[in-house]
């Protein structure tokens, strides 16, 4: 019997019931993602990521004496609870073995490691050498295009790479702050790729609309985009708080709105570059541009500088203000949070306005750092990305930052590993997608490395996992 | 069968849960198992039936060594288990339920439940259990679906059946009613592993007594023994089990409840109608079986209900319309009935509980800024002061005990000046020794000159706290009556009876008995040997028999 050994590495049953925080009727809302102009990986993620609530507990919950809560909402809630403020060391294993399988995806595709394979069994070392050559030559190649470069020219060309791994990571680190900050409020925010939208909006049309003085006009463009986020994540909350709404229904409908208000905005006189069939906005000022921090060699912006702030700033809330404590309180038990007089409904508007605030900083940093117009790719992955990246944080702001940091090396590094060594780019987000599969699935990552849970947390054994046996062998 | 458990020690990393604990379970016989809670009974019970390999030991049964690679091998040896929290699916049925794991089908794959429904009518037939095997889990009050967890156990031919606190989620009445089918199990011929903290039920069915303290077996006792010896024996140390409380000194009348009408979302009155009023310096404990209005008119009083008319007043202040922040801040203090849902956040450290519904005053915060050595700080002096056995303030709070999570919401509560005090179940699912020391700091609260209101389901804390006893029926007030009414009286009103009545009947009742027998009037000592076991069927005891002989 397999289940047998399940109770014994249990973990510690849900402390907290929360049993609307997502219904399981929701789940297979984020599906349609996979029709819009979003990546196939996202929708995959955000699917699996739901799902895992339903597929990874048995059927048969515990009726307890007093509620009359649907099975299994809390449970998915909990998993879902689980994943994003995980096991440190799992997380740290869990890229290190997507490292490893990515290695040895590399090599499959690895010419040479295809010759040698055809007399592997006359000499092996040659294989095997192969494969140990390919796997490390791309990562060395994409350490070297995301950090550190020793063929640049000159001290600045060397570190070339390291300042494209940060500007990339920016919006990252500050939407992934986003989606962390609103989960620790209980919250599952999907809604980052339209806050980044709607706050690129803002801010792009203030910065090629307006002509304003040097300084003011760059604030105003940051307000104005910082807004546009908070705006558009705070109808979330007033919608979620007031009606009940599904924050990541209404999240993913809202992406698709500020998706096609930016298109259609772009065809509008208003927003599309005079003389332009594309849909482009016309360049923005250059006084409403993010200055750039080590000169015009690197594209790096002061936009990196904010996400620090921001970091510390999230960090202080959540941590050391009256404001964290309350969404942490309502994040973890809704209902203990109600009767020590805490207010959910505003706790719940002011955590997405904030959240969605701090995407609009990554809107920010793509018009006016990165981009400097106005695209209906503004956001790119971004918004997605930044679920990962929270996920990979654990939710917590330096967590996040770190994660930040190195989704924006991978993705600055493949670049620079096709072209030394023909791997393909596709491999990076293979392995970025390995790094969410495992993270999901710790007893996985714990039973590959061979250690062992047991210890304690058995001793507060679930009842879900007695349920899971006694179901099974009942 | 004979279930010989031999030197069982589990560890859990550094944490020893079981320490060479040796137990001998008689066929027929109902063998308890009495502990605090973190004794080390369930961690026992779990080795016992294969959901924990034991670190070391041995299970015997009929003299044979087995060894337990899971539930399934348990109940393939004849042993069946009933969780605390029951393990049924709330959308099958119960023949579903009963199927669940061993289900056998027809012709095409068709699930066959005939034979399940017709076992189920046999045991419940011969027990009296009156279950309906087509009955939905979810529509079955408690009683009974623990009912559907012991046929459960039976259809699988369980000869020793383990109940591992079964009367943690009872009323009083269904917890005699469970008393009385363990004693008919065991006419039957089947062995009962009891485990169970309260000292009445385990004196009134049990023949053997195994005491477990920390992980260790301290010793066994006869069901004569005095509830005082249990308990001590039980704690490690003496226990006074009756509350010395001076006579209450109620002083002026300053809290006020008046029509209170509380109206649920489906439109029901669940509470009616309701007037009562508690003075500085007394306590009022609102018995009633639960569900019948106690919960939601706590909640009314603290702002968490919706729907409310009529008027409750505090100081002359109206407290009916205001958020649970302005009631709390007004002097309120509230224990709320189920701690780890509504008391405590289970991941927040205990520092931070502490200061749950206080995180923003001086002087854990300054603006919106908190100062967390204050929280530390504070914390401390609480842990101390309410003897919350704790490493370390900073530590998760769900990893305490739950009577130590009690202390630590009971702590929280009574740490600023209050002009009000309620606490509902204050001591649900707590261990006597934890039990005295909070009923000493509620009485030290009204002796303080608080109002104190007390909701309680359990008759025997009803009756050690309350000055004046009110009884919940339906959402509705059956009355008022004094500290020291018999406890056959309280049960009939808790069934719907008004005082006068209930007193009516019960003193014709006592005349029809033969004389001399006068039912058990003190609480601390119920004469358990005067009562006459599976003599009376189950039917019978309605709500209309609490009190009257089990007690």
């Amino acid at each position: 019997m397999s289940e047998n050994n399940e109770p014994r590495r249990s973990a510690a049953p849900d402390p907290d019931r929360n049993p609307d925080a997502l219904p399981p009727e929701t789940q297979p809302a984020p599906a349609p993602e996979a029709e819009s102009g979003a990546p196939v990986k996202d929708a995959a993620l955000v699917t699996s990521l739901d799902t895992a609530g339903g597929a990874m507990r048995p059927s048969a919950v515990p009726v307890s004496a007093q509620s009359g809560s649907l099975p299994g909402t809390d449970d998915s809630d909990s998993v879902l609870r689980k994943i994003f403020t995980g096991n440190g060391i799992v997380t740290i294993l869990a890229v290190l073995l997507a490292l490893i399988l990515g290695g040895l995806l590399i090599a499959s595709t690895d010419k040479v490691v295809a010759a040698t394979s055809s007399y592997f069994f006359a000499r092996p070392t040659d294989f095997l050498a192969a494969v140990w050559s390919a796997a490390t030559s791309s990562y060395v190649a994409l350490f070297q295009g995301s950090v550190f470069n020793p063929r640049g020219s000159g001290v600045g060309g060397q570190f070339a790479p390291l300042m494209e791994t940060l500007t990339i990571a920016t919006p990252l680190i500050t939407a992934g702050l986003g989606v962390a900050l609103a989960f620790r409020a209980g919250l599952f925010n999907i809604g980052a790729q339209g806050q980044i939208i709607m706050a690129g909006i803002l801010a792009a049309w203030v910065g090629f609309a307006l002509d304003l003085p040097v300084g003011l006009h760059l604030l105003l463009v940051l307000i104005a985009g910082v807004i546009g986020g908070a705006v558009w994540g705070g109808l979330v909350g007033v919608l979620k708080a007031r009606t009940g709404a599904h924050e990541v229904i209404v999240t993913i409908m809202f992406n698709y709105i500020a998706l096609y208000l930016v298109r259609y905005l772009l065809d509008t006189p208003a927003f599309q570059r005079p003389g332009e069939t594309t849909p482009i906005s016309p360049i923005l000022d250059p006084s409403a541009v993010y200055p750039q921090i080590f000169g015009s060699q690197y594209r790096l912006h002061i936009g990196f500088l904010l996400a620090i702030a921001a970091t510390i700033f999230v960090s202080w809330l959540l941590n050391r203000s009256t404001i964290g404590f309350e969404f942490r309180a309502v994040g973890a038990n809704p209902k203990a949070a109600l009767t020590a007089g805490i207010n959910v409904p505003r706790a719940t508007i002011l955590v997405m306005t904030i959240a969605g605030g701090l995407a609009g900083l990554a809107g920010v940093a793509q018009v006016a750092g990165t981009e400097k117009v106005l695209t209906d790719g503004v956001a790119a992955t971004y918004g997605f990305d930044a679920i990962t990246v929270a996920l990979l944080g654990r939710s917590t702001p330096w967590g996040t930052f770190a994660a930040g940091v190195l989704f924006g090396a991978f993705r600055a590094g493949a670049v620079q590993m096709q072209i030394q060594t023909g791997t393909p780019i596709d491999i990076v987000l293979v392995v970025q997608s390995l790094i969410v599969l495992f993270i999901a699935a710790p007893p996985l990552v714990r039973a590959i490395f061979g250690l062992n849970p047991r210890k304690k947390k058995a001793a507060t054994a679930g009842k879900s996992q007695k349920a899971a046996a006694t179901g099974g062998a009942a | 069968m004979k279930l010989e458990l031999k030197g069982i020690t589990k560890r859990f990393g550094s944490l020893v849960a079981n320490d060479h604990i040796d137990v001998v379970v008689e066929p027929g016989q109902i063998h308890c198992l009495l502990g605090e809670n973190g004794a080390g009974k369930s961690t026992l019970m779990n080795v016992l039936y294969g959901l924990y390999e034991p670190t070391e030991g041995q299970i015997l049964v009929d003299g044979k060594p087995v060894t337990f690679r899971g539930p399934g091998d348990a109940m393939a040896t004849g042993i069946g288990m009933v969780h605390q929290h029951f393990m049924l699916v709330p959308v099958f049925t119960v023949a579903e339920n009963v199927a669940l794991g061993a289900e056998t089908t027809k012709a095409g794959g068709f699930l066959n439940l005939d034979d399940t429904r017709r076992k189920i009518q046999e045991i419940s037939d011969r027990y009296g259990f009156d279950v309906d095997p087509d009955a939905m889990i979810e529509d079955l009050p408690v009683g009974v679906q623990q009912r559907v967890e012991i046929i459960k156990a039976l259809v699988r031919d369980a000869k020793v059946l383990i109940l591992d606190e079964p009367t943690a989620v009872l009323t009083p009445q269904d917890t005699d009613e469970l008393l009385d089918i363990m004693r008919q199990l065991k006419s039957h011929g089947t062995s009962i592993v009891f485990i169970s903290h309260k000292l009445r039920e385990v004196k009134a069915v049990s023949d053997t007594i195994t005491v477990i303290r920390r992980g260790k077996v301290v010793g066994t006792a006869d069901p004569s023994a005095s509830t005082t010896e249990l308990a001590s024996m039980m704690v490690g140390r003496a226990v006074n089990l009756t509350l010395d409380k001076a006579p209450a000194n109620p002083q002026e009348t300053t809290f006020q409840v008046k029509d209170l009408t509380v109206i649920a979302p489906s439109g029901q009155h669940v509470v009616d109608g309701i007037s009562f009023d508690i003075a500085r310096g007394e306590i009022l404990a609102v018995a009633g079986v639960q569900g019948n209005g106690q919960t939601e008119l706590t909640e009314a009083i603290l702002g968490l209900q919706d729907r409310v008319h009529g008027s409750i007043l505090l100081d002359g202040e109206e407290l009916v319309g205001r958020s649970v922040k302005e009631v709390l801040n007004a002097g309120v203090g509230f224990v709320p009935e189920d701690r780890s849902v509504d008391g405590l956040i289970g991941t927040f450290s205990i520092a931070e509980n502490l200061i749950l519904d206080r995180y923003d005053q001086a002087p854990f915060a300054k603006g919106i800024s908190m100062s967390p050595a204050k929280v530390l700080e504070n914390a401390q002096t609480r842990i101390d002061e309410f003897d919350v056995r704790t490493p370390s303030g900073s530590l998760a709070a769900g990893t305490l005990s739950g009577g130590n999570q009690q202390k630590l919401v009971m702590a929280r509560e009574l740490s600023r000046p209050l002009r009000l005090f309620i606490a509902s179940q204050p001591t649900r699912g707590v261990d006597v020794g934890s039990i005295e020391f909070l009923h000493k700091r509620i009485v030290a609260e009204r002796d303080h000159g608080t109002p104190v209101m007390i909701i309680s389901t359990e008759l025997d804390e009803v009756i050690e706290l309350a000055d004046r006893i009110a009884v919940l029926y339906k959402g509705k007030l059956v009355g008022i009556v004094p500290a020291g009414t018999r406890r056959d009286v309280l049960g009939l009103m808790m069934a719907g009876l008004s005082p006068e009545d209930a007193h009516a009947d019960t003193a014709s009742k006592h005349a029809a008995r033969q004389p001399g027998d006068v039912p058990a009037e003190n609480p601390a000592e119920p004469q358990v040997s005067k009562q006459a076991p599976a003599a009376q069927p189950v039917q019978e005891s309605s709500s209309g028999a609490v009190g009257d002989d089990h007690e």
